[in-house]
């Protein structure tokens, strides 16, 4: 095989530098893992049978490259009910595969060769190579545990340069849990007015916030025109699986970003779409799960700091981003021997950007049983460190 | 008092909480159910106490499914019309059939019967016999309809079976 086979600009991306030990994980019997990034609820059964009733009824085929017009419509409805923001279900509203697909799409829709796209980290791992495939550079905003994990309008301001162009911004937050105020999201937006910019925020766990209200980014003074609001099915409504998340936006970068969606994905599955149009009308099955996630929260934050995990309190999501300083590990080191010591499983902070490290990301979405068992493991290895 | 069992008192938002962690497990302990609430341990176990005084908690029981403990166990629902009494309607003779310790529940419902009532026993003929013998000659009852429950497939909100094994990888992003 030529040695130039793979892209050059794949060959450079790096894989995850702990794809080992995620494999050593897998496959451990016993093991409990805070490591997984999603509900551990099933999707309701009233979705799943909406989803089953439409198969019976013979719904196998594509849709609209944009979506189920009636989903789209029940879409707009409900973010309408929810931010007081109108998407037209036809071209300001898009079906994709997961809000991953919808972040790709944004950035190669927007992002010209070259083009700067500034990220606060710790964030989610997707929107730097994203950037990075579509040709653009991502300038790093650290955030920090003394501000909660917070990124600030004059953070942002800083890294402004000729060459920016967009600003991903990520709450609440994955990995650390944070949530921003509406008055620090209308700083940003001030910046953002003032510096032209556009900004691609990814709200998807929007539902999972148990203190304050969530404002979406877009229903800000003069906001909705600049932004590209991104969300989906996956962490409320417990449906990972299903792979259907979409972007609400300016006409003209959704018509943009849905002129690559039909060339590379044609359209989200149908079955998805039908069970998501049920899943709006689920809010009571989400209110029972989000006060669970609040009860296992606090549970977690509560057990951690007795532990001398110096942990700050998560507003949003449903992971705590425990310090791990007074171990001595780095956080690769910690995550590795716990796992192997006490066969419990957490994400490595290092993974969400070089400021995450000293930190691990541990999820709570697991059972209040296997919470407790694993913050007495976590214990027995903290306190062998000592 | 209304008609519908009991005067409404008002539940605070913290009492519906510990109400809803109860119900899904009776077994918590304060200090579980403090650091699931953001409570104290101690304003938890004040609560609880609040809400057995006030009648909200009515008791704790455990959902059994007995079928898997090899317990035989004979349940059958009786669809009891009766005639209805001056004055008192359908609740003497309701009270009445209430008080059979055989009787686990009591319903007035809507329908071509008057009351749906719940009897357990040992065996099928423990039951037939007590319906035939103990509700059937009541004054009030003109006839009794008899369902055996022949199996559970859900019980208090419990799905009975094989329990969903999650299958979620360990790690992911």
């Amino acid at each position: 095989m030529r040695s130039d086979s793979v892209a050059e600009r794949v060959r450079q991306m790096k894989g995850s530098g702990i794809r080992e030990f995620f494999d050593i994980a897998q496959q451990m019997e016993g093991a409990i893992s805070l490591g997984v990034g999603e509900p551990d609820f099933v999707t309701p059964w009233r979705i799943r049978e909406a989803c089953i009733f439409s198969l019976e009824k013979g719904y196998t085929s594509y849709t609209s490259n944009w979506g189920l017009l009636e989903l789209r419509e029940a879409l707009s409805d409900s973010i309408h009910k929810e931010t007081g923001v109108h998407y037209e279900p036809e071209g300001e509203l898009l079906i994709t595969t997961g809000v991953s697909e919808a972040a790709d799409l944004a950035l190669r829709a927007l992002i010209n060769p070259d083009d700067e796209v500034i990220l606060h980290e710790p964030s989610y791992v997707s929107y730097k190579p994203c950037t990075a495939f579509a040709g653009g550079t991502t300038v790093c905003v650290p955030t920090s545990v003394e501000d909660e994990f917070k990124v600030r309008a004059e953070q942002i301001e800083e890294k402004i340069t000729d060459r920016t162009k967009a600003i991903i911004l990520s709450y609440p937050n994955n990995p650390t849990g944070a949530t921003l105020s509406r008055k620090e999201l209308e700083e940003i937006a001030d910046v953002v007015t003032e510096h032209d910019l556009l900004v691609i925020s990814d709200e998807v766990y929007d539902k999972l916030t148990y203190e304050g209200t969530h404002t979406c980014f877009a229903s800000l003074n003069g906001m909705k025109e600049r932004t590209i609001l991104l969300n989906g099915f996956s962490k409320a409504y417990a449906m990972t699986g299903w792979r259907l998340g979409y972007a609400a936006g300016n006409k003209e970068i959704i018509e943009a970003m849905m002129k690559i969606h039909q060339y590379i994905m044609m359209c989200a599955p149908i079955t998805a779409q039908m069970a998501a149009i049920e899943a709006l009308r689920c809010e009571d099955e989400v209110e029972q799960m989000v006060s669970e996630y609040n009860r296992r929260r606090r549970v977690m934050v509560d057990g951690l700091n007795t532990l001398g995990l110096s942990c700050f309190e998560p507003k949003g999501a449903f992971y705590t981003f425990p310090s791990i300083e007074r171990t001595g590990l780095t956080s690769e080191e910690f995550a590795k021997r716990l796992l192997f010591e006490e066969k419990v499983v957490v994400i490595p902070g290092s993974v969400f950007g070089a400021c995450g490290e000293g930190f691990v990301r541990c999820a709570y979405a697991v059972s209040q049983y296997e919470l407790k068992e694993a913050l007495e493991r976590i214990e027995r290895f903290v306190g062998g460190i000592r | 008092m209304d008609k519908k069992g009991g005067e409404k008192v008002k539940v605070k938002k913290n009492e519906k909480e510990i109400l809803r962690i109860l119900e899904g497990n009776a077994r918590q302990s304060d200090a579980e159910i403090a650091r699931m609430t953001g409570m104290t341990a101690t304003e938890v176990k004040e609560s609880i106490a609040d809400l057995e005084r006030r009648g909200i908690i009515r008791r704790y029981k455990a959902v059994i499914n007995y079928e898997k403990a090899g317990v035989e166990i004979v349940q059958a629902l009786i669809d009891v019309h009766v005639t209805p009494e001056r004055d008192t309607g359908y609740d003497s003779v309701a009270k009445r059939i209430a008080r059979f310790p055989e009787v686990k529940s009591v319903r007035l419902v809507s329908g071509e019967y008057d009351l749906l009532v719940l009897v357990t026993g040992k065996t099928m003929q423990e039951v037939a016999y007590f319906v035939a013998e103990k509700i059937a000659p009541l004054e009030q009852v003109r006839n009794t309809l008899t369902h055996f429950l022949l199996k559970t497939y859900k019980e208090n909100g419990e799905i009975y079976g094989d329990e969903e094994q999650s299958k979620r990888l360990a790690v992911t992003l």
